[in-house]
């Protein structure tokens, strides 16, 4: 059916260690090779760790499914060497058009600030994002990928998880000492614990539809309220890679799904939206309805619930590969310590703190954007009304229209691994906050910021030291940052200077060449942040000394 | 002082770090005060919403344009 993409098969071998006497021991298995169990195998992968993984089918998503990829995601995708394909094969958009009944209210540019190397946005359908994690993956060695193998049994001991799994040879057990539930939203390993998760099912029908246009069309997002050409419901477009469109219809509660998905109702609906003369051609057609709810915790002894296994959101916003991504992000340098012995396991129940927190802001706003979008009430429905009528014409209530608000990072402002300011800073970059990206140049050659902390051991704490001459940093300062180590876990040091040139001992440093990171992080000589590696903010002082950052590192690893 | 027509939620001392959230805090609050409420029961509550921020406004000069602004296209 699809004329655009043809899915991969990934062959299926004998696991090794089928029908051995005892079960094969593993540090970590995860279950799940979609988006988020994968970004979690090649994280961990990439830190030294041998993962299996394993999924009970043998190709990718069907169906474009998750659209949108934000650029906090995409600059984790850099780290896991993703990131270039994906943008590469991507639709960057920049204009969202917003429609009430026949009229447009507004238009905005989603202008990608400058000043970061990546977009705010991307749209590339789910499968290729998939495919080029699984290419990545089998590229790393050390991820054994375990295709058609479907985890049926799973039983939790006080040293390890030992999970019975069926294969197409039969069924064979491992123990993992650490198991990743990146299952999805029906996650079987959660039913299997019995473990519940609990919110809010939505009574509300989507179709959506994979549409290949050969005419030109804008790569625009367009949502309509109430549109003549489907009265009384919401209709999203969005523009996919291949000329792939995306189009989803709200369609009542009342609808039959299975009547629905039929291209003899599918097409006439798009005819009607599109204009009778432009030629389609209908690539595929799937009936959802969603869910807003969250597990209580994420960790549960050894068994670590990632992504839609572990909290599910709405559509409206793209907030859920994206905050999956981000849960695997997390998880992955945290997991690598507590294996290594360097942080005690109780490191692990900070990845549950963080992400429930971001998991609460995701369900909070994907919840808002269901309820702008789809009201339930009369009251909410003439409030909708009345801020769409008022929305051409006055700015505060452009700002109310809620057709999703776009997944942008959660600020984890109060986890327990912050070190709280003592000294006073403006701006968002706060202890939890996530670095925001910032052009610098080395030795007269540009690289990101981001990119520059890709080049320190991968489970190294960064220190960025600012300064407006790097000539008059102490290389003492910076040998005695080098020198700290708490556990075994270490700090790299990173200069960035207001002023080009002025090498410091052993140490290239980074220019700030359009003063951004000194706006950004409002920095000014002697400021000095240091940075966890997942790179979010662990805290910061406007003077450096080398016992606070010791007690920081301390306390952003569990080791104080 | 005219009508004030640009985004102007919030909250004194506390830190957004979104833009949307200030709104979207006021708007939830504001359909949350219609819940179980039938349709009368909502309508007078919208008027008593009206009531009590045009005197915390009391400039009759800034009621007048909102009036106006309200009433317009209807």
């Amino acid at each position: 059916m699809l004329k655009t993409y043809i899915y991969p098969r990934y062959a299926y071998r004998r696991p090794p260690g089928f029908g051995a006497n005892a079960p094969v021991r593993h540090p970590v298995v995860v279950v799940g090779a979609g988006p988020v169990g994968l970004s979690a195998a090649i994280d961990l992968a990439q830190r030294g760790v041998a993962v299996v993984l394993l999924d009970d089918d043998d190709t990718v998503s069907i169906g474009s499914r998750g659209v949108c990829y934000a650029k906090r995601t995409l600059e984790i995708l850099d780290r896991l060497g993703v990131g270039d394909r994906c943008v590469a094969k991507g639709v960057s958009w920049n204009v969202g058009r917003t429609f009430f009944r026949t009229e447009e209210v507004f238009r905005f540019e989603l202008l990608p600030e400058a000043g970061h190397k990546r977009p705010g946005m991307i749209n590339l359908q789910q499968y290729y994002l998939e495919q080029y994690l699984v290419e990545r993956a089998q590229a790393l060695g050390a991820i054994d990928l375990r295709w058609r193998n479907k985890v049926v049994g799973v039983q939790p001991r006080e040293d390890a998880v030992a999970l019975t799994v069926d294969t197409p040879d039969g069924t064979y057990t491992l123990d993992a000492d650490w198991l990743i539930a990146a299952d999805g939203a029906r996650s079987p390993v959660r039913r299997m614990l019995g473990l519940d998760v609990e919110g809010r099912v939505f009574t509300d029908r989507f179709l959506i539809a994979d549409v290949v246009m050969k005419a030109d069309f804008p790569a625009e997002r367009w949502f309509w309220f109430d549109p003549p050409f489907h009265p009384n419901q919401s209709v999203l477009l969005h523009k996919q890679a291949d000329n792939v469109w995306r189009i989803d219809f709200q369609l009542g509660w009342q609808a039959d799904p299975e009547e629905e998905k039929k291209p003899e109702r599918v097409i006439p609906r798009i005819r009607a939206m599109l204009g009778g003369e432009r030629e389609f051609e209908l690539e595929w057609v799937s009936v959802y309805t969603f869910q807003c709810r969250r597990m209580q915790r994420f960790r549960h002894g050894r068994v670590l619930f990632v992504g839609d296994s572990a909290h599910q959101v709405s559509p409206f916003g793209a907030r859920g590969a994206n905050s999956g991504i981000q849960d695997a992000d997390n998880l992955a340098w945290k997991l690598k310590l507590v294996l290594d012995g360097r942080a005690p396991d109780r490191l692990l129940d900070t990845y549950s703190d963080e992400r429930v927190a971001a998991a609460d802001e995701n369900l909070l706003n994907s919840t808002r954007s269901t309820d702008f979008i789809t009201p339930k009430n009369r009251a909410s429905h003439t409030f909708r009304n009345a801020v769409l009528g008022l929305a051409r014409d006055h700015a505060f209530a452009r700002a109310l229209v809620n057709s999703g608000r776009l997944s942008v990072p959660a600020i984890l402002t109060n986890s327990p691994l912050n070190t709280p300011d003592a000294d006073t800073f403006a701006g968002p970059l706060v202890p939890g906050a996530p670095l925001e990206d910032a052009p610098l140049a080395r030795a007269g050659r540009a690289e990101w910021l981001l990119d520059a902390l890709r080049t320190q051991r991968h489970d190294d704490f960064a220190a960025l030291v600012y300064a407006d001459d790097a000539a008059r940093v102490d290389a003492a300062l910076l040998e005695a940052i080098a020198r700290i180590e708490v556990n075994g876990v270490r700090v790299a040091p990173h200069v960035i200077a207001r002023t080009p040139g002025g090498a410091v001992a052993g140490h290239a440093p980074l220019h700030d060449v359009e003063a951004l990171f000194a706006r950004r992080y409002d920095a000014r000589d002697g400021t000095v942040y240091l940075v966890r590696p997942d790179q979010h903010v662990a805290a910061r002082w406007r003077a450096p000394d080398v016992g606070r950052l010791r007690a920081a590192l301390a306390r952003a690893t569990c080791n104080d | 002082m005219p009508l004030v027509t640009t985004p102007n939620f919030g909250e004194p001392g506390k830190q957004y770090f979104r833009a949307f959230s200030p709104g979207d805090d006021f708007y939830e609050a504001l359909i949350e005060m219609h819940r179980d409420l039938d349709d009368e029961r909502s309508a007078l509550a919208n008027a008593r919403l009206v009531l009590l921020l045009a005197n915390h406004i009391g400039n009759l000069a800034v009621l007048r344009e909102a009036i106006a602004k309200a009433r317009a296209g209807l």
